[in-house]
């Protein structure tokens, strides 16, 4: 009883894990421009990995297995939001030089 | 469904090849490449290889992508001009044959390898027992083959000189330099902070792990190596002076020991590299732990490039 | 349990699917933004494919190698987007420069 309540467990976490990242890709398809595309890249497949390693946790047999499970998903989490925060920065240094280049040359650049 | 599966993996894998090599600048080829580690760890585990796994994903996806970085962003300066004397079509049909012939036949000796494929495995698992691990792995690399790796050690070694040997005269001895140097409040420094405690722990778990299931000193180096690179890029810590006597005691320490323990063995086992009877691990263990420090070391200098910053008093 | 194997198996597959349409995605758009994205996209992806496929080759062994990953690829993902962060500025500094002169009589 109690191994069928731990798999459809898994099966309803890994499947809303499969949605986020299905939702991650279609915003990423549909979202207008770089930022919001970030966005979408990063919390949804977060998101996506946090959900699977949820649901992967009753199928693991033992403790240490589950730790090692959620410090894997803390490792990506912190690696995601720094890489995030420097694509963020080059996104605004590029859009930044859009901006002066179009704007009237004679200006100083700010 | 597993089939499916298999053929997802190797279509993944034919469009990132197809990535690295059309990509029109180095940049895009590295984007293409650390993804390109990862999906082989994957294939690796597909085939129930997970030693060879565990190695790809440390070396292959980790250590060498970073490597390509480094090389893709030295490479900047000249690389339109590179660019501009790009093959003639020619060369490139000639090169494109010839790739397709090599595969075709290194494909056709896997294809027509015969049913029971000869290999040792039975005897090692027979003998195992006499090493004292649990991992095949380890105990070949260690025990029965012990002497191919104490030379993989030193040829490590080697290849850092030759990196060294890159540097200009002026710079023999003195510090390699790691691309402009962050803030010291940026992101990258507080990423910088936070993972190589866990980073450092994880390591030694992978080394400690490997005696009896897939890891061993090698992975647990990379990784290891890996957080001290991270430390050094966000300016934490300053890249050390390769001339320094101290540094150099500890890249040769490793496989000094290795060696050491090889002529111990000649003294108290009748062989060079033999272990007494029943303490094998203990030798093992201590030849294990001696070497990582080494290879560490070896392997975030071999990233950390030639010298190029002059001795400083 | 072979349902669940093969459940897994197909959310595997599915998050496989999910990168490599976003990696077309992203990898057509010009400059360097466009790549740091698609790296980092398949760091998280494929340490979820990974863990997927280790629950049905058995967990023990597989997760050391996905916990070595989770500590290297972020490494070389950083570094990427590092060495990207410079290729930016270089090239926004190259095109203001290069429209500022060319606006100029």
């Amino acid at each position: 009883m109690i191994s069928t309540i731990a798999d459809i467990f898994t099966v309803v976490a890994v499947c809303a894990g499969g949605f986020f990242f299905l939702a991650g890709t279609v915003g990423l398809l549909r979202f207008p421009d770089a930022y919001t595309r970030l966005h979408a890249l990063t919390k949804a497949d977060n998101l996506g990995l946090g959900m699977i390693v949820l649901g992967l946790l009753p199928q693991s047999g033992s403790v240490s297995l589950a730790l090692k499970l959620i410090a894997i998903w803390f490792l990506v989490l912190l690696a995601s939001a720094t890489a995030s925060q420097m694509i963020a920065r080059a996104i605004r240094e590029t859009e930044r030089a859009d901006a002066s280049a179009t704007s009237d040359p004679g200006e100083a650049r700010r | 469904m597993s089939v499916l599966l298999n053929v997802a993996l190797v279509l993944l894998f034919i469009g990132l090849a197809a990535w690295t090599v059309f990509a029109r600048d180095t940049f895009a080829s590295v984007a293409g490449f650390i993804p390109y580690g990862l999906l082989l760890t994957a294939v690796w585990l597909r085939l129930v290889a997970v030693d060879v796994a565990i190695t790809e994903a440390a070396i292959g996806a980790g250590l060498t992508g970073a490597l390509l970085v480094g090389a893709a962003a030295r490479l900047r300066a000249t690389e339109a001009r590179t660019n501009r004397m790009r093959p003639g079509a020619w060369t490139r049909v000639l090169a494109a044959i010839g790739s397709i012939v090599v595969a075709g036949f290194v494909a056709a000796c896997v294809l027509l390898l015969p049913e029971a494929t000869p290999t040792l495995a039975p005897a090692v698992m027979e003998n195992i027992h006499t090493t004292g691990v649990g991992n095949p792995i380890t105990a070949v690399l260690l025990s029965f083959r012990a002497m191919d790796t104490l030379l993989e050690a030193i040829v490590l070694a080697f290849g850092l000189l030759g990196v060294w040997s890159l540097a200009p005269d002026r710079a023999w001895g003195g510090r390699p330099s790691l691309q402009p140097i962050a803030e010291p409040n940026s992101i990258l420094a507080h990423f910088a902070r936070m993972l190589p405690p866990i980073g450092i722990v994880i390591g030694v778990y992978i080394l400690w792990y490997g005696a009896d299931h897939p890891g061993g000193k090698f992975q647990g180096a990379t990784i290891l190596a890996a957080m001290w690179l991270l430390a050094m890029m966000a300016g934490l810590a300053d890249v050390p002076r390769v001339g320094r006597i101290a540094l150099r005691f500890w890249l040769v320490a490793g496989p000094l020991v290795f060696i050491a323990v090889g002529f111990a063995g000649a003294a108290l086992a009748d062989a060079f590299l033999g272990y007494p009877e029943g303490r094998a691990k203990l030798w093992i263990v201590a030849i294990e732990f001696a070497l990582m420090p080494s290879l560490a070391l070896t392997l975030g200098l071999l990233l950390a490039g030639a010298p190029q910053r002059a001795l400083q008093k | 349990m072979n349902a669940m194997d093969d459940f897994l198996l197909s959310a595997c597959a599915f998050v496989l699917l999910m990168i490599a349409v976003s990696l077309l995605v992203v990898l057509r758009g010009p400059g360097s933004v466009a790549r740091m994205m698609a790296a980092m996209l398949f760091c998280t992806g494929g340490i979820a494919s990974l863990l997927l496929l280790g629950t049905i080759h058995g967990m023990e062994i597989v997760i050391n190698v996905v916990l070595t990953l989770a500590v290297l690829a972020p490494f070389a993902t950083i570094a990427f987007v590092r060495a990207g962060a410079v290729l930016v500025r270089d090239e926004s500094a190259a095109d203001a420069a290069g429209s500022a002169e060319a606006g100029k009589p």
